[in-house]
């Protein structure tokens, strides 16, 4: 909203100080702004599972509840309330993280967010790390090569990589690594995270990083294509700059605000985790636990996770907003 | 607006006919879109009962290796010989002698046919002795009948939404701007698999799920075209001769705005079809009485333990087929319909 002043007229002190302020105001706009989304999660949230969920009484009963016990558990959960006085109970869980325990495991929802969630950062954090590094270099060497049939070649190969399900690479890398070579263990997990990273989490994740490059160099590649368009790649050559400096500096530090934004864009997932890799390689992480849930039917679970994990989300994305803002002095905050 | 009379100018081509001439000069497109033309009406032969309608028969013996010139002849193996001399009579000391030959009566009265099931099958059996390729046929039409429907109602319903959202603005669009975020703030997995948990498992779910969580995207992008074209004069003089607003939004303004519902619309099948694939093989998605790429996946990973690697191919290059086709077809799509965007992606 407010475009700073340029810096000659102030001295620098006062324009930090500015700065600041502004940084403040916009984060206090920002958070404001969160208080409608979240309700709409919850109130979203609350009617899928009130008007098309299962009846909770008759889950928690089970197959042989009498119809008494099932009137007794919706006197007990509160089922017979009128709604407004349900969905205020369902806020104060919320807000006083009290959700009672899951009804199939009767393990505690707070201490299932955290012994579930070491394991996916686990796998999620070098996946993300190894992706981005991988990918950069390889797309720079493909858009470096541009319109020669080494791109092209790559261009076709990533189209049918792409659109083989992910599930058949998975399948084939566990068949052939683990199970036939014996590189790696077929699957499993322990309590120690450093086993983990060297002995179960490798597999799995080099699997989904070779998986997820296709995608992401053609990505990468139309970025680095955009940037390679501009006028300053052209004063930059006929400076009489070497293809490789034009590439490297100029090109690949214009082009990571674009890849930055997919990374963050990238980010909250890693949370969720990749729920496909957890469950084929039996990596009880929160993807596989959410997934169990669905199966169970386990509602509070469910309904626990979707509104954290949205709240976490929109708090992250707020993170990488400033960081942008740290990046690129140019991002004025809006 | 032009006052020149038709005598002078050459009818201006529409915007369609123009697409379909850029689409026609390029190869590949055209190439892709007679896959996805193919695999299409196999699709239709498969629904109308033409074609793997006997998918569900056991032709071969269970697990049946693909080939195409029949089973080896059996092996010469060494015989054991059978013993000579006379049988040794057990009826005094076998308690159920004398009712053999009642049985053998009773036997005969019932007729029994040996159907002979074929040792080895062109592609291959799966556990069943089903044809590996006429299961991948009736995957296909589930598996791209869900991805095809569950776009055009994603696609509905963003165009709805950005419509009234971008038209009107105001309380309208605020409210549909909060719809959105709300819905944007949930990670895609867990919306799916919240989605997953109210509703019972089935064909119609699974495109119920995917379009009520996948229209987000469809309808920011409408939307934002609502609000450039809504200001236009072509609208403004519409509005001047008294169209109403539905009149408006619908018969002037998407029109203009069809083929960026189009565009979307097939790369929403492509991404939805890999999303069912998925929901199927965790057990999400179609019933069990039905197929799809995504169960016949589940099946097939067992399988390769065992060496039967057949069911994985059939389906894997099935898929892979069509989403490429598919995914080239909408690239020249996208290129045809908004020759701006060449060469970016």
């Amino acid at each position: 909203m407010h475009e700073a002043r340029s810096g000659t007229e102030l001295d620098s002190a006062a324009s930090l100080v500015l700065e600041s302020s502004q940084v403040a105001a916009y984060l206090i706009r920002r958070l404001w702004q969160m208080i409608p989304t979240l309700l709409g999660v919850v109130l979203l949230v609350f009617f899928l599972f009130k008007y098309f969920g299962a009846d909770p009484a008759v889950v928690l009963g089970g197959l042989n509840a009498s119809p008494e016990m099932v009137e007794s558990i919706r006197e007990q959960l509160g089922l017979n309330k009128p709604v407004w006085e349900q969905l205020w109970i369902f806020i104060k869980q919320i807000v006083t993280f009290d959700w009672g325990k899951s009804w199939a495991t009767h393990e505690s929802i707070g201490h299932l967010f955290a012994t579930r969630m070491p394991a996916t950062l686990t796998v999620m954090i070098p996946i993300l790390l190894l992706q981005v590094a991988l990918a950069i270099p390889f797309a720079l060497a493909v858009a470096y090569v541009r319109g020669s049939l080494t791109d092209r070649m790559v261009m076709i190969l990533t189209t049918v990589a792409v659109s083989i399900s992910l599930l058949v690479y998975v399948i084939l890398a566990q068949y052939l690594f683990a199970f036939r070579l014996g590189w790696f263990p077929v699957q499993g997990w322990s309590d120690s995270t450093w086993t983990n990273l060297r002995q179960y989490a490798p597999l799995p994740v080099l699997t989904v990083v070779m998986v997820a490059l296709a995608p992401e160099i053609r990505l990468y590649r139309s970025f680095f294509l955009d940037e390679i368009g501009h006028d300053y790649v052209r004063t930059a050559r006929a400076k009489g700059m070497s293809e490789n400096t034009v590439l490297f500096k100029h090109v690949l530090r214009n082009a990571m605000m674009p890849i930055l934004t997919n990374v963050s864009v990238a980010l909250p997932g890693i949370f969720v985790g990749s729920f496909l890799i957890e469950v084929f390689f039996s990596i009880p992480g929160l993807g596989r636990e959410i997934l169990l849930a669905v199966n169970r039917a386990d509602y509070p679970v469910i309904q626990a996770f979707s509104i954290y994990l949205a709240f976490l989300t929109m708090v992250v994305n707020l993170v990488t907003d400033l960081l942008y803002k740290l990046v690129d002095p140019r991002v004025v905050l809006k | 607006m032009s006052t020149i009379t038709a005598s002078f100018v050459r009818p201006s081509e529409g915007v369609w006919l123009a697409a379909w001439r850029r689409l026609k000069g390029d190869r590949v497109g055209i190439v892709s879109m007679l896959i996805v033309g193919l695999f299409l009406l196999l699709v239709l032969a498969a629904a109308t009962g033409l074609v793997a309608r006997d998918w569900q028969k056991e032709l071969g013996v269970p697990n049946a290796s693909p080939t195409f010139i029949g089973p080896a002849p059996p092996e010469a193996t060494g015989t054991i010989a059978v013993p000579t001399g006379p049988n040794v009579d057990l009826s005094d000391i076998d308690p159920l002698a004398p009712r053999y030959k009642e049985w053998a009566e009773r036997a005969a009265q019932y007729k029994t046919t040996d159907t002979v099931k074929a040792e080895t099958l062109p592609f291959g059996g799966d556990r069943l002795g089903r044809d590996v390729i006429a299961k991948a046929i009736q995957g296909a039409k589930v598996s791209i009948l869900v991805g095809v429907v569950a776009a055009l109602v994603a696609t509905i319903i963003g165009t709805v939404l950005g419509a009234l959202s971008g038209f009107f603005g105001g309380v309208v669009g605020d409210v549909l701007e909060w719809v959105y975020n709300v819905f944007t703030a949930i990670p895609d997995i867990l919306k799916i698999f919240a989605f997953a948990a109210v509703v019972q498992r089935g064909v119609g779910s699974v495109v119920l799920i995917l379009a009520l969580t996948g229209w987000t995207g469809i309808y920011r992008l409408i939307r934002s075209e609502f609000i450039k074209h809504s200001v236009r004069e072509y609208v403004r003089s519409a509005e001047a001769i008294g169209a109403s607003r539905m009149s408006r939004m619908f018969k002037h303004i998407l029109p203009n705005v069809s083929h960026v519902a189009l565009v979307q619309l097939s790369l929403h099948v492509v991404a939805f079809i890999k999303s069912e694939v998925i929901l199927s093989y965790l057990g999400l998605g179609v019933g069990v009485d039905q197929v799809s790429w995504g169960t016949m996946l589940a099946e097939a990973q067992s399988e390769l333990i065992l060496g039967y690697w057949w069911q994985l191919v059939a389906v894997t290059a099935c898929m892979a087929v069509f989403v490429t086709a598919f995914a080239l077809f909408t690239d020249a799509l996208r290129d045809a319909l908004d020759p701006k965007l060449r060469g970016l992606e």
